[in-house]
C-alpha cells in the first residue's frame, strides 16, 4: 500500500500535479483524480492556446447548434399540433422517437469513438483494471452526444407542461428518454466493433422506411404505442433501464477483457488493400503523385471520409431546387452550382499541401520539382470538378437553366477556383495527421481556411449577380464561364506564380508540419 | 565536395550552429559526433536546405543550396522518419523514390536484392503499411530508399538508433562498401563512438554547434573520443 502511494506520487511529480491532488485509495477518490486529469489534459493541450480564435469560432458554432436545438425542441409541440391536428403531438413524436434513436446512431457510429487510447499511461499504474474500464465507459456517458437530443427533448417537456400534462407522468417519460439515449451511446459502441452490425441494421433501417412508405407495414404506429407507453404507464421506464444497464455491463465485460496494450488499446495493423494504378502512367511526368495522392486519399480516414462527403454533397443542391423560395435563375442556384461542383476543390484543395504534412521535408529535399507536385494536385482537383458536374446532370430536370448553371460553375472552378485555392494553400503551415477521422476534426484548419470561403463560393455569385441584374441570366453565365477560360489559358502562369510562391514559404511549412497538436 | 561557409543558425539569442568553414571532400566517409543540443541535425537540415542558415551558405558540389534545386538529383538522404510516407507499402514506397530519381522497377528490384540480407525477410512482401513497422524496420526502408538512384551524397542523421545488433552490424559493412568502391560521399551522425570510428574516415566532434574536434581517423581516435565525451 505505501510503496502504491510513493509510485502514484512519482507519478504526479511527474506530470506536476500537486500532492494535495493525491487519491484516496476509494473508487471515488480514483475517479475524482481521473477527472482532474481530463481537465488538464484539455486545458493544457497545445492546440488550446494556439488556435483560440478558432476555438472561439467553435465556441460560438456550438451555441448556435445548442439554441437551434432549444428552439427546435420548444417549437416541437406546436409545429406537430399543427401538422397534425387531431393528433396528440406526444403521441406523434412517439412515433417519431426511433428514427430520433436511429439518426443518433448513425451519427455517433461515424463520429463517437471510446477513448481507450487515453488510458494508456494509466494501466501501469497501481490502478484496478475494474476502475479503468468504468472510467472509460463513464466519461463517455459523459459525451456531448448524449446532450444533442436532451437539448429538444428537455425543452419540449417544459412545453408538454405549461400545456397542462401531468407533471410525474412527464418527468417518468423524460427519465425514460434519458436511458434510452444513454443505451443508444453504449449499443453504438458494441455496434463499433462490427461493420456487419452496422450494415445489418441500415439494410432493416432502409427495409422499414420503405415498408412504412408504400403503406405495406404501419411500423411507425405500433413503435409510437410502445414509445407512448413509456409516458402512459411512469413505472415502465424500468425497461429502457434494463436496457442501458444490460448494453452497459455487455461493454464492461467486453473492454475489462481487453485492457491490454496487445488487444484493444494496441493500434490494429491494417492489411495492405493493394491496388494497380499503372493506368496513371498516361498522365506522364505527374502519375507519381497522382499515385501517392489516390494511396492517400484512399488509405486514410479523413481523405477517404472526405471524398464521401463531397460525393454525398451532390444531393445539397435539391435543398434549393425543392425549396421553391429561389427563380431558377437566381443568384443562389450559380452559389448551388458552385458548391456542388466544387466541393471536393474546397474540402480537399484548402489544406493543400499539409496534407502532405507527415512528409514534407522529405518531398523538399527529394528530387521532385514543386511545379510537377502542384500540377499533380491541380490534375485531381480537376477529376473531381469533371464527375461532380457529370452527377449534377440529373438536375436538368428542374429546366435547362440548372444544367447551364452547373455548367458554368464548373468551367469557373476549374479555371478560376484551383489557382485560387492553390494559392490559398501557400499560407498552410499546420499539420494533419491522415489517420484520424474527418468528422468534427478542426486539424490543419486556421483562418486561411475561413478566409478562402469569400472568393471561393461569393465571388462568383457576385460576379454573376451583377451581370445578371445589368444585362441577362445568359450573360451572367457567360461571364462565369469565360472567366473559368481564361483561367484555363493562363494556368501555366499561374501555376508559376504559385509555385515561387511556395518555394519562398518552404521553410516555415517544413517548422509548422513538424508541430504535433497544432 | 560540400563546403560550409561562414554558416550560423541563431534562434534567438542562441547561437545553435556556428561553422566558419567547413570542407568535405568528394567521396569522404564523414562522421558528426555530438552530445544532444549540438547542432548536428541542424548542419545536415541546412545541407538539405531544410532549415535557412542566419548566416553564409552551403555549397554542394558548387551548387548553393538555398538558391538552387540543382543539388536534389545527387544527394539522397533519411533524417528521420517524417522521411517516410506511413500510408504506402515499403515496395511502393521505393518504387516511389525510385520514380522520382528515374529509376524504373526493375532498377529498384535489382538495387533491393542486395540488401536482402539487410532486411532480414522484414520489410519486403510483408503486406503491411511502412506506419505498422517497428522503428528500427522503419530505418531500414528508409536507409535503403537512400541508396536509391546512385546518389553522389548521401546523408543518414542516426542511422544506427534503433537498430538491433546484427542490423547494426551489416549497416557498418553496407557504408563501408559505399564509400570504398564508390565516390559517393556518406555524412553520417551518430552517438556511438564505436561505430562511427569504424565506419568514418573523417570524425568532427560538435559542441554547441562549434567544430571542437576534427579527425582523420586512425586506431587512436576512439580512446581519443571517449576521453573527450568523459570529461
Amino acid at each position: 500500500m505505501d510503496r502504491n502511494v510513493k509510485k502514484i506520487t512519482a507519478y504526479c511529480n511527474k506530470y506536476g500535479l500537486s500532492r494535495t491532488n493525491l487519491p484516496k485509495r476509494t473508487p471515488t477518490g480514483m475517479f475524482n483524480y481521473f477527472i482532474k486529469l481530463q481537465w488538464k489534459s484539455f486545458f493544457r493541450s497545445a492546440s488550446l492556446v494556439k488556435g483560440l480564435a478558432l476555438k472561439i469560432l467553435m465556441l460560438f458554432f456550438g451555441i448556435y447548434m445548442m439554441v437551434s436545438l432549444v428552439l427546435a425542441g420548444s417549437g416541437l409541440f406546436f409545429l406537430l399540433q399543427k401538422v397534425f391536428p387531431d393528433a396528440d403531438p406526444l403521441r406523434k413524436l412517439s412515433e417519431l422517437m426511433p428514427y430520433w434513436l436511429l439518426a443518433e446512431l448513425f451519427i455517433r457510429y461515424f463520429m463517437q469513438k471510446l477513448p481507450v487510447m487515453e488510458v494508456k499511461p494509466l494501466l501501469v499504474l497501481p490502478i484496478k483494471k475494474s476502475t479503468i474500464t468504468h472510467y472509460i465507459l463513464g466519461r463517455s456517458g459523459m459525451s456531448f452526444y448524449n446532450f444533442m437530443g436532451l437539448f429538444i427533448f428537455v425543452p419540449f417537456s417544459m412545453v408538454l407542461l405549461t400545456q397542462g400534462y401531468p407533471a410525474i407522468k412527464v418527468g417518468f417519460w423524460l427519465l425514460s428518454v434519458v436511458f434510452l439515449i444513454l443505451m443508444v451511446n453504449y449499443i453504438n459502441f458494441i455496434i463499433n466493433k462490427s461493420d456487419r452490425v452496422f450494415i445489418i441494421l441500415t439494410v432493416l433501417l432502409i427495409a422499414l422506411f420503405v415498408l412504412e412508405y408504400f403503406g405495406i407495414l404501419h411500423t411507425t404506429g405500433h413503435i409510437g404505442t410502445i414509445f407512448y407507453a413509456f409516458y402512459e404507464y411512469q413505472l415502465l421506464f424500468i425497461i429502457p433501464l434494463f436496457l442501458f444497464v444490460v448494453a452497459y455491463i455487455i461493454n464492461y465485460r467486453f473492454l475489462r477483457g481487453r485492457i491490454f496494450l496487445d488487444a484493444s488499446l494496441g493500434e490494429k495493423a491494417k492489411e495492405v488493400i493493394a491496388s494497380d494504378l499503372t493506368w496513371t502512367k498516361h498522365f506522364g511526368s505527374i502519375a507519381p503523385f497522382l499515385q501517392l495522392d489516390l494511396r492517400m486519399i484512399w488509405r486514410n480516414k479523413r481523405t477517404k471520409t472526405q471524398v464521401f462527403i463531397s460525393l454525398a454533397m451532390i444531393l445539397y443542391g435539391l435543398v434549393f431546387y425543392t425549396m421553391g423560395d429561389f427563380a431558377l435563375t437566381s443568384s443562389m442556384m450559380v452559389f448551388a452550382g458552385v458548391f456542388i461542383t466544387g466541393i471536393f476543390l474546397a474540402n480537399f484543395g484548402q489544406f493543400v499541401p499539409a496534407w502532405d504534412s507527415a512528409y514534407y521535408s522529405m518531398l523538399m529535399s527529394q528530387n521532385i520539382p514543386l511545379r510537377k507536385y502542384l500540377e499533380s494536385k491541380a490534375r485531381l482537383i480537376s477529376f473531381s470538378i469533371v464527375i461532380m458536374f457529370l452527377l449534377s446532370i440529373p438536375y436538368v430536370y428542374f429546366g435547362w437553366q440548372a444544367l447551364a448553371i452547373n455548367l458554368s460553375a464548373a468551367i469557373y472552378n476549374l479555371g478560376v477556383n484551383i489557382p485560387v485555392i492553390l494559392l490559398f494553400g501557400s499560407l498552410n503551415k499546420k499539420r494533419i495527421d491522415l489517420d484520424k477521422s474527418a468528422f468534427s476534426n478542426m486539424q490543419g484548419t486556421g483562418a486561411a481556411q475561413f478566409l478562402v470561403i469569400v472568393p471561393l463560393l461569393g465571388l462568383p455569385v457576385l460576379i454573376f449577380g451583377l451581370f445578371k441584374f445589368l444585362v441577362s441570366f445568359e450573360v451572367g453565365l457567360t461571364v462565369m464561364a469565360v472567366l473559368g477560360l481564361l483561367g484555363f489559358v493562363l494556368r501555366n502562369k499561374l501555376l508559376d506564380i504559385i509555385t515561387e510562391l511556395y518555394r519562398k514559404k518552404k521553410y516555415g511549412m517544413i517548422a509548422g508540419f513538424k508541430e504535433k497538436n497544432s | 565536395m560540400i563546403i560550409a561557409q561562414n554558416l550560423t543558425k541563431k534562434y534567438g539569442n542562441q547561437i545553435v550552429l556556428n561553422l566558419e568553414r567547413l570542407e568535405i571532400p568528394k567521396g569522404q566517409s564523414f562522421g558528426l559526433v555530438g552530445n544532444n543540443g549540438a547542432g548536428k541535425t541542424t548542419f545536415f537540415s541546412i545541407i538539405l536546405d531544410l532549415i535557412r542558415p542566419t548566416t553564409g551558405h552551403i555549397l554542394n558540389h558548387d551548387v548553393r543550396v538555398d538558391t538552387s534545386e540543382a543539388w536534389k538529383p545527387f544527394t539522397a538522404s533519411f533524417i528521420d522518419e517524417t522521411f517516410l510516407i506511413g500510408y504506402l507499402t515499403p515496395e511502393e514506397y521505393f518504387y516511389f523514390i525510385g520514380e522520382l530519381r528515374n529509376r524504373n522497377k526493375a532498377d529498384v528490384d535489382a538495387l533491393l536484392s542486395k540488401f536482402n540480407n539487410f532486411f532480414n525477410g522484414e520489410i519486403l512482401e510483408q503486406k503491411k503499411y511502412l506506419r505498422d513497422l517497428s522503428k528500427g524496420n522503419q530505418k531500414k526502408a528508409g536507409i535503403v530508399a537512400s541508396f536509391i538512384g546512385n546518389p553522389e551524397v548521401v546523408i543518414l542523421d542516426e542511422p544506427f538508433a534503433n537498430l538491433d545488433p546484427t542490423t547494426q552490424i551489416r549497416l557498418k559493412g553496407i557504408i563501408k562498401d559505399l564509400t570504398d568502391h564508390s565516390e559517393t560521399t556518406v555524412l553520417i551522425s551518430s552517438h556511438d563512438l564505436i561505430h562511427i570510428t569504424e565506419v568514418c574516415e573523417r570524425i568532427v566532434v560538435l559542441d554547441k554547434g562549434e567544430i571542437v574536434k576534427d579527425i582523420q581517423t586512425s586506431a587512436e581516435t576512439l580512446r581519443e573520443l571517449e576521453r573527450f565525451f568523459a570529461t
